[in-house]
């Protein structure tokens, strides 16, 4: 397998993106990515974005995106309608390939205009489910109980998940949600929005975006000090229907870190940090799981996609985020995790490591 | 679209997206929703025997084709639930109400559906349902009104009947309506506010990159070419010629202003290296060509707002035309960008 890994990345989360489009915010992030390794865009041999024109509110939004990347003469390109984690695994893809030694990858997620947890109901079996609109609070809620009364965690323990991730996010400018001295007895004391659910159990929503540069072999060594080496890299589904699934698992999420495990070398548990995505408290308990976390790794160090989640984009921004405490030298191994569709159906895996 | 500006000038929109789907069902949902007209609630079984409600077509672990359809109960327990307060945009319920996963008996697959209850407090994990149904139904989801405490159902159902469908059909149901409809607050960026809000005083502006000084109309903040922003704004000219143009015969729906045949065209600005769109009148159809110089007839003074539809239409000036080799975008091409056309 080629080696292939991070080299830079750039993310921007905010509250609401209220006069910026979606171009004027990824035009600084592309840049700033790029810059960082002193690429232009000639110097890129592939670039592959994920955005949801759902969020735009716009069919095929996602090309006048390009614009942000000074698309002209035209470049090689791809997107998807997934979070921007996807992307990067086409990138890699193509990196493995052997064409190219660079690519880009980018995502972004505008979901203010709109109401976000009403636009995912449409992301549902649209015969028997979505015609009810099902918010994704509700769907989160549903998931919620089925792990609390399967007894294999608590209400407390939770709220002392988001507490640890408002704690860790203290720092992070990309965190909408963070306190130093938030406890677990202030996060029972909030109010209960989707039973049982509180504000605190459920990411934070954002509007944002983030850029990732990826280079193959000696040219990632070249572009930076310490590359963020993609070990291993996998993403599984699992059925789509709710009914169907056991909530209380995720199947998908376990394989795709075996498998990435089997790339890599080394096991999930071997991360020194592991970044999840996850849109609630009671999904980080089920991954932390799945995954086969040990209290040895350090959970959501960013504070997570729980203390900023950019609909597209958080996924991505995970495996910045991990990145980066390679790159920084904070962790020689890194797990970052990203998820997509109703109760963590699809989730990828990728395991990172310094050298 | 209607557009409003808020106490502080900035210009905002309600867009509302619609999708009027029609779905096929084939025959297994279509005997899920065929049930569901009826009054029954149907589920398909699978090769060893376990039965999933909604009828699914296919064995997601296995991928074989699932059809034997099987009648299930209309009483069942809540697997897990929420409470939804205040009702969700779009849902059939109007009121608070639960939303849970009910196995029903005879299945080994939930379903959705919501709880009618007064409170959070009357909802538990483990609890007995049964379905209430709407009097009049046409073969859908909603057909089911919910799921009350058992035992309570049996008033509101025998009240407004269950025995056969309403519209007296036994026809299975092989399509269901199922529009989306979808909400946004559209803010302009801040470029396009300053553009539109210049139409209020007849001014047309783009945006000049910063790398070659090609000039932008609209405005959009970005030299889409390079990737880089832009933040300077010209002020362009009423004047410029027909890029490329089409007639247009068949009416839009919802566009009564608009009678047919009219001529949409790209409006090449004298100083601006893009076109945008406009309209064009004031001749015959047959006259429309690439390279007509044309200027912008606006509304009257005191119909102006902060819209590009100031610009009523494009006429013809008279003018000699460009020629057509030079006639389009220039910002994609060699010629300098900026360079003004009616000079060739």
């Amino acid at each position: 397998m080629r080696e292939v890994a991070v080299v830079s990345s750039a993310v921007h989360q905010v509250e609401a993106l209220t006069f910026t489009t979606d171009v004027q915010l990824m035009v600084p992030l592309i840049n700033q990515a790029r810059d960082l390794v002193g690429l232009s865009q000639d110097d890129i041999g592939f670039t592959c974005s994920g955005s949801s024109d759902f969020l735009a509110g716009q069919g095929f939004s996602f090309v006048q995106t390009l614009d942000a990347v000074g698309a002209f003469p035209p470049i090689a390109e791809s997107h998807v309608e997934m979070d921007g984690a996807f992307a990067l695994y086409e990138a890699w893809v193509k990196l493995q390939i052997g064409e190219v030694d660079t690519a880009l990858v980018y995502s972004y997620g505008k979901s203010s205009p709109g109401s976000r947890r009403d636009v995912l109901a449409v992301q549902l079996d649209p015969y028997a489910m979505a015609p009810l609109w099902p918010d994704a609070h509700s769907v989160a809620a549903l998931q919620a109980r089925r792990l609390l009364e399967s007894g294999g965690v608590t209400v407390e323990e939770l709220a002392g998940i988001a507490v640890r991730s408002q704690r860790n996010a203290v720092g992070n400018p990309n965190a909408l949600r963070a306190s130093a001295d938030v406890t677990v007895d202030d996060v029972m004391a909030d109010a209960v929005v989707a039973d049982p659910l509180r504000a605190a159990d459920l990411a934070a929503e954002a509007d944002g975006g983030c850029a990732v540069v990826l280079a193959a072999g000696n040219r990632a060594r070249e572009l930076c000090d310490r590359p963020a080496w993609i070990r291993g890299i996998d993403h599984r589904v699992d059925a789509h229907g709710l009914g169907v699934r056991d909530l209380t698992r995720s199947p998908s999420a376990a394989l795709a870190a075996a498998r990435a495990a089997d790339q890599a070398g080394f096991e999930a548990d071997a991360a020194d940090v592991a970044e999840l995505h996850a849109s609630s408290t009671a999904q980080v308990h089920l991954l932390t799981g799945e995954l086969s976390l040990g209290d040895d790794v350090r959970i959501d160090p960013s504070g997570g996609s729980l203390a900023g989640d950019t609909l597209m984009a958080a996924g991505l921004v995970r495996i910045a985020e991990a990145a980066r405490q390679v790159a920084s030298g904070d962790a020689d191994r890194a797990l970052a995790h990203a998820s997509s569709g109703p109760c963590l159906q699809q989730n990828l895996v990728c395991l990172l490591e310094g050298e | 679209m209607t557009g409003v500006s808020d106490e502080r000038g900035r210009l905002r929109a309600d867009l509302v997206i619609e999708y009027p789907f029609t779905r096929t069902t084939g025959p297994v949902v279509g005997a899920f929703m065929t049930g569901l007209r009826d009054g029954r609630i149907v589920g398909s079984r699978r090769t060893d025997g376990r039965v999933f409600v909604p009828a699914a077509e296919v064995d997601p672990e296995t991928g074989d084709a699932i059809t034997e359809i099987v009648e299930v109960g209309s009483t069942g327990v809540i697997e897990t639930w929420t409470w939804v307060d205040p009702p969700r945009p779009g849902s059939p319920w109007e009121e608070p109400h639960g939303l849970a996963l009910v196995r029903l008996d005879g299945a080994d697959t939930p379903m959705l559906h919501g709880v009618l209850v007064e409170s959070a407090d009357d909802m538990a994990t483990g609890m007995r349902v049964e379905a209430v149904w709407k009097a009049e139904r046409v073969g859908h989801i909603t057909d089911l009104k919910g799921f009350v405490p058992e035992g309570t159902g049996q008033a509101e159902n025998s009240a407004e009947g269950t025995e056969r469908a309403v519209d007296g059909t036994d026809e299975t149901v092989r399509s269901i309506r199922t529009p989306i409809r979808l909400e946004y607050d559209f803010i302009p960026s801040a470029a396009a506010q300053e553009y539109l809000h210049a139409y209020a005083d007849k001014r047309i502006l783009g945006n000049r990159s910063p790398v070659d000084g090609a000039v932008f109309v609209p405005p959009r903040g970005v030299d889409p070419r390079h990737g880089v922003a832009a933040t300077e704004m010209v002020e362009l000219a009423h004047t410029g010629h027909v890029g490329n143009f089409c007639v247009t015969h068949l009416p839009i729906p919802g566009r009564d202003d608009l009678p047919t045949p009219y001529v949409s065209a790209w409006i090449h600005l004298d100083g601006a290296d893009i076109g945008f769109l406009g309209l064009v009148a004031g001749c015959d159809l047959d006259d429309v060509r690439i390279g007509m110089r044309v200027r912008a007839v606006w509304k009257p003074d005191e119909d102006l707002g902060a819209t590009a539809e100031n610009v009523l239409h494009w006429e013809p000036t008279g003018e000699p035309d460009v020629p057509v080799d030079r006639a389009g975008n220039r910002a994609w091409r060699d010629s300098a960008p900026g360079e003004v056309v009616e000079d060739a």
